[in-house]
């Protein structure tokens, strides 16, 4: 016992001595050496003028943060803030009555991959969809106000939503998948040592309304307790398919960094979404679970198919002819490109070479069509309008850019540091358009001025309009940023103001004379107008314990005149845009004299803009 | 003296030319736009509103610039409400109800006057119009006074009573006001330009078809 616990410590150790060395080198890693001509040229490259806006929209996920963030590209200015899954104070989100009953009782999510949604397979900048690797839910913001118009979920059976949230082609449905397998429905209990058979993992498709956006559950189908990371759905060639890597393909438990890495490979995971939307409809092999059809493989051949792909692999990304299916096993040096027709003709074929769980595992030597050598630690790829797709390398900290079709590696750039996810400018589209490439890096590094141990996360932008690809310029972002959406400016047409005809609350008021206190018994409804530069009424009374509800609205028509609405000790602050109403709900507890005053700054006048709560004691 | 009178009295019972008639008409014709189009345009320049608020006067109603992101008469009244300004409401405005008739009135009196033919009809609608085009004036430069002077003393910033601009550019507080006529107005100076072109093509001495020249009651024969 003693000897186990002397060789654990040096185990310890020795693991300690390589990170520090990783570290240790990492951080006197050579920074690459750049011309001044090199610097002229960036800077040019990435210069925006005072006045003038940037050629594309960024969009990237804020990871823990529950925040999605706006930037302009090429000048990587930040821009804005979306709050998604977390209260965000600078916009009031979480503290109206609508904000907080979207939220629910949860005060933080894990943003992760933004996906845009798509007409024709091309952007057609309606909707962007984030899910939560945390809480297991899926937003959909509209692009019109920028704003998180639903939070569905959490999804039942989905567990640790990080398969998500690529959208079809036509935005028929955004995929789902769980990383962390559990017994279903969620609530079960199971032992630990029945994970491989007990517990369960789900793909899936939330459906998408086609016109509102609305989502809702679609199909979900039952598969084994493998860790599904991440997807992409087919397009052109491979429309219809949806595609998820998979690892611990071991069915392992406990120290999974050891346990679920002993296969040489794993699963890219090959669905017929349209079979499966088919087999849902029909019912055919379909349990319901948690209220939600769940399709059993076993008992619905012809949808779900298993592909083999290098150890661990993380991205499985579709180029944009829908042709090559490009898998990147994270613990190998290659990434792999699958044939779309190799894979069909495998299936028409029956090339299989065994089954998980009644799910044929594909012949690899009979859909693979080429293993490319593109460095260590393959992640992620993006693509370009010239053929060539983008690959990021973990391990390597550097993205290298190879041919389509000859496989070649053409250029390789050296990123600092560690990069994670990386995007192009519509560069999952069918229609990319090159240009510029983002790369999401996980560590920094001390590249910035020096803001203690807490440090962000850095974010490049790389030019790869020409043979070679170019550093430009280094932004450094809020954690988290997992995977980007670039998307041309000209695609998204957002107001600045809500028009009053729009605003159908009907408690809503447009004119001073209109203010009012209206008492029910305990229940207080207060219309309120905020208005440069006055709160009308400016004097609220109520008694203690009364239930108060404020519809506040902005009366302005014009753009960036926002109001805030602050409630001293009462946890309160909500932000009325021009021509919105915002309602407000609170028990008035605390006896005393409250000040309310407008937070978000609005005119010369506007540290008048304030007024009184009086709550008379009971 | 009473030569004179007699001349006057000739000069307004002659007949008009048939080119004064159809000046007349185009007059008629030129004054439209009155009803379609501004009478007088004004724009505030600040560096909050580089593109410029913007405020047109027509004959019958007010209107500010409207874009998606902006009502422009809201936000003047807006700003106004700070320096104490009655807010323009196209209510306190009776001008819009009877410019709109006047000129119509007008119109129909110089239609008359193409009809009748007659020099004293048409004087008449001429001096009326310039009448009518001077009192709209005094009364909108009267407008401007009253609202740039009657100032809510209670307003929150204090400001030099002022009068905007009628014509031109003035700079008021950070504001830089234009004030110019509109299509409306050039159509009011056409067609007063027009008719005085007709009178005056109809005011001399014609030689008759038969080779006698007029005659006048009073003239010696």
């Amino acid at each position: 016992m003693k000897g186990n616990h002397s060789k654990l410590t040096w185990y310890v150790v020795g693991a300690l001595s390589a990170l520090l060395i990783f570290f240790v080198y990492a951080g006197c890693a050579k920074k690459p050496t750049v011309e001044r001509g090199d610097v002229a040229e960036a800077a040019i490259a990435s210069y925006v003028a005072p006045g003038d806006t940037d050629e594309y929209y960024l969009f990237y996920s804020g990871g823990h943060s529950g925040n999605v963030y706006v930037a302009g590209v090429p000048s990587m200015r930040h821009i804005s803030t979306i709050p998604v899954f977390a209260p965000y104070p600078a916009t009031g989100y979480g503290f109206d009555k609508e904000s907080k009953e979207m939220l629910g009782a949860y005060t933080w999510g894990d943003v992760h991959h933004p996906a845009l949604s798509e007409t024709n397979g091309d952007y057609d900048g309606r909707w962007l969809f984030v899910n939560d690797n945390a809480n297991n839910r899926m937003a959909r913001i509209d692009l019109r106000d920028f704003k998180t118009k639903q939070i569905f979920g959490p999804v039942p059976n989905i567990s640790g939503y990080h398969g998500g949230s690529f959208v079809t082609p036509n935005t028929e449905y955004v995929l789902a998948a769980s990383r962390f397998s559990v017994p279903l429905p969620k609530g079960t209990y199971e032992p630990m040592e029945d994970y491989a058979t007990k517990f369960k993992g789900i793909v899936a498709g939330l459906a998408i309304d086609p016109n509102t956006g609305n989502m809702s559950n679609g199909w979900q189908i039952l598969m084994p307790p493998f860790d599904f990371d991440l997807g992409d759905a087919g397009k052109a060639a491979s429309d219809g398919w949806a595609f998820w890597t998979s690892y611990n393909t071991e069915r392992a438990i406990g120290k999974l960094e050891v346990t679920s890495t002993q296969r040489d490979r794993d699963y890219i995971i090959a669905v017929n979404w349209k079979e499966a939307e088919k087999a849902a409809n029909e019912g055919r092999g379909v349990k319901t679970i948690d209220g939600v059809k769940v399709i059993d493989p076993k008992d619905a051949p012809g949808i779900v198919y298993l592909i083999p792909c290098s150890k661990s692999p993380h991205g499985v990304d579709v180029s944009p002819d829908g042709k090559w299916i490009i898998g990147s096993g994270k613990l190998q040096s290659i990434t792999t490109a699958f044939s779309m027709e190799k894979v069909l003709a495998a299936i028409q074929n029956k090339n299989f070479t065994g089954e998980e769980d009644g799910i044929p595992v594909l012949d690899y030597e009979k859909v693979r069509e080429a293993e490319i050598n593109v460095g260590l630690g393959p992640l992620h790829t993006q693509f370009d309008d010239q053929g060539y797709a983008y690959t990021s390398l973990f391990v390597e900290s550097a993205v290298a850019k190879w041919k389509l079709g000859t496989w070649e590696v053409a250029d390789k750039i050296p990123i600092s540091y560690n990069i994670g996810h990386l995007a192009t400018a519509e560069g999952d589209t069918v229609n990319p358009d090159g240009k510029y490439l983002i790369a999401l890096n996980k560590l920094s590094h001390g590249r910035h001025m020096n803001v203690g141990p807490s440090q962000p996360e850095s974010s490049q932008l790389i030019n790869i309009s020409g043979e070679k690809m170019k550093l430009i310029y280094d932004a450094f972002t809020e954690p988290e940023p997992h995977y980007a959406q670039l998307i041309r400016a000209d695609k998204l047409k957002p107001i600045e103001v809500y028009p009053k005809e729009e605003n159908k609350n009907p408690n809503a008021i447009w004119d001073m004379k209109d203010a009012s206190i209206t008492k029910n018994g305990t229940d207080v409804i207060v219309k309120l107008i905020a208005v440069r530069s006055s709160f009308e009424p400016n004097k609220i009374e109520v008694n203690q314990g009364d239930k108060v509800t404020m519809y506040i609205t902005n009366i302005e028509q014009t753009t960036d005149e926002l109001h805030g609405f602050g409630l001293l000790e009462y946890n309160m602050n909500v932000v009325i845009d021009p021509g919105e109403t915002k309602i407000v709900e609170f028990v008035a507890n605390k006896a005393g004299v409250f000040p309310y005053y407008c937070t978000n700054f609005c005119s010369a006048l506007h540290q008048e803009m304030q007024g009184y709560l009086l709550v008379k004691p009971k | 003296m009473s030569n004179f009178l007699d001349k006057e009295t000739a000069f307004f019972e002659r007949p008009l030319t048939a080119t004064s008639r159809v000046l007349i008409l185009v007059a008629v014709v030129v004054m439209l736009p009155v009803f379609f189009f501004p009478l007088w345009n004004m724009s505030f320049y600040s560096n909050q509103y580089r593109d410029g608020l913007v405020l047109h006067i027509y004959s019958y109603q007010l209107e500010g610039g409207k874009t998606p992101n902006r009502d422009d008469l809201r936000e003047i009244n807006s700003l106004n409400h700070y320096i104490g300004m009655r807010p323009l409401l196209e209510s306190d405005f009776s001008e819009f109800t009877w410019v709109p008739l006047v000129v119509g009135l007008l119109m129909i009196l110089a239609l008359r006057a193409m009809v009748l033919g007659k020099m004293s009809n048409l004087v008449d609608v001429f001096v009326l119009f310039v009448y009518f085009g001077l009192f709209s004036l005094w009364s909108f430069y009267h407008r401007l006074y009253m609202y740039g002077h009657n100032l809510d003393p209670t307003a929150s910033i204090k400001v030099e009573p002022f009068t905007p601009p009628l014509f031109g550019s003035k700079q008021i507080a950070n504001f830089l006001v234009n004030s110019y006529p509109g299509i409306g107005s050039y159509a009011f100076f056409a067609f007063a330009g027009l008719l005085l072109v007709a009178i005056l093509l109809s005011a001399k001495k014609r030689k008759l078809t038969n080779g006698r020249r007029e005659v006048s009651p009073g003239d010696e024969v």
